[in-house]
């Protein structure tokens, strides 16, 4: 399985890490809600089809992402910087071949 | 009381990590020639350059003072050149090689704590480089990524792993590339790029 790094292009599964659901909201360290901190521990969407993830080119460039992956087909519809001003850097579109 | 350190610290004597098993003249199957050329380049200098967000082109202004280099525009993109070497491995972060040392404190200069950081690794990696005919060949062998000149030009730098040992690529000519390796792992990666050149016959210089 290739995933297409926005910096490096695409690159084995192996040198990626998954870094969690790209849903979650995390509430302010100082907040007290105790349902947004259970809600950011516990709850998932847990979709069958398309889910945005988090993944750290950790084999790489080690920059973390953003992603969208078909939970079913393992299908990656999107990729880019989890931080937004990486994204002048990208040379590599999702599922681009170079 | 003990001397007082000069200003300009001076570092020990660096030593090959590969010495024990670098022996040169020709391996292998070279019987029909000598396909690829395994040589440390033992470069005085390698640096770690990192842009905080924003200031990416101010620190490619800073290299191209300090060493000359114009780094080309894009992801990956270097330049090797008159006993220096200069590539993109992350977003605004780059490796700078010099044969020379003292390459830091030239650095340190330039890039203000404003523009980013400068992490001096010169004793930290050991540069091997792989040239020959079945350079491409021998190194496809380690890394899952493409070595074809169209997708790796010259000039340009990529990051990778061989089973968790990362490994900095840059391209230094149509059939030569440099890679850099953590010291610690140097020998174990030499190693196993002399078992892997066996078949096409080697040379270590």
């Amino acid at each position: 399985m290739l995933i297409t790094c926005p910096y490096c292009g695409p690159r084995d599964v192996i040198e990626f890490t998954y870094q969690g659901d790209g849903n979650r909201e995390r509430p302010q360290p100082a907040s007290q809600d105790l349902d947004a901190w259970n809600a950011y521990v516990y709850d998932r969407l847990n979709p069958a089809g398309d889910h945005n993830e988090i993944w750290q080119h950790s084999g790489g460039c080690r920059t973390h992402l953003r992603m969208v992956r078909n939970t079913v087909t393992h299908e990656i519809s999107s990729t880019g910087f989890a931080r937004g001003d990486h994204n002048a850097a990208a040379r590599h579109k999702a599922g681009g071949k170079s | 009381m003990a001397e007082r350190q000069s200003p300009e610290r001076q570092l020990p004597e660096r030593l090959s990590p590969l010495e024990p098993v670098f022996h040169t003249g020709s391996h292998g199957n070279f019987e029909h020639g000598v396909d690829v050329i395994l040589t440390e380049t033992r470069p005085g200098s390698i640096l770690q350059l990192a842009a905080w967000p924003g200031a990416e082109k101010q620190l490619i202004e800073a290299i191209r003072k300090v060493t000359g280099l114009a780094l080309p525009d894009g992801a990956g993109g270097g330049v090797a050149k008159d006993g220096k070497a200069v590539f993109g491995f992350a977003p605004g972060k780059f490796t700078v090689v010099d044969e020379a040392e003292g390459l830091a404190s030239a650095f340190a200069k330039v890039v203000t704590p404003a523009i980013g950081t400068i992490t001096d690794l010169s004793h930290g990696r050991t540069a091997i480089r792989i040239a020959g005919p079945k350079a491409e060949w021998v190194l496809a062998k380690f890394f899952a990524i493409d070595f074809a000149l169209p997708a790796f030009p010259i000039g340009a730098g990529r990051s990778t792993t061989h089973h968790d040992v990362f490994a900095q690529i840059q391209r230094s000519g149509a059939d030569q590339f440099d890679v850099y390796v953590f010291r610690s792992f140097a020998r174990s990666f030499w190693k196993a790029l002399c078992h892997a050149s066996e078949e096409v016959g080697y040379e270590v210089q």
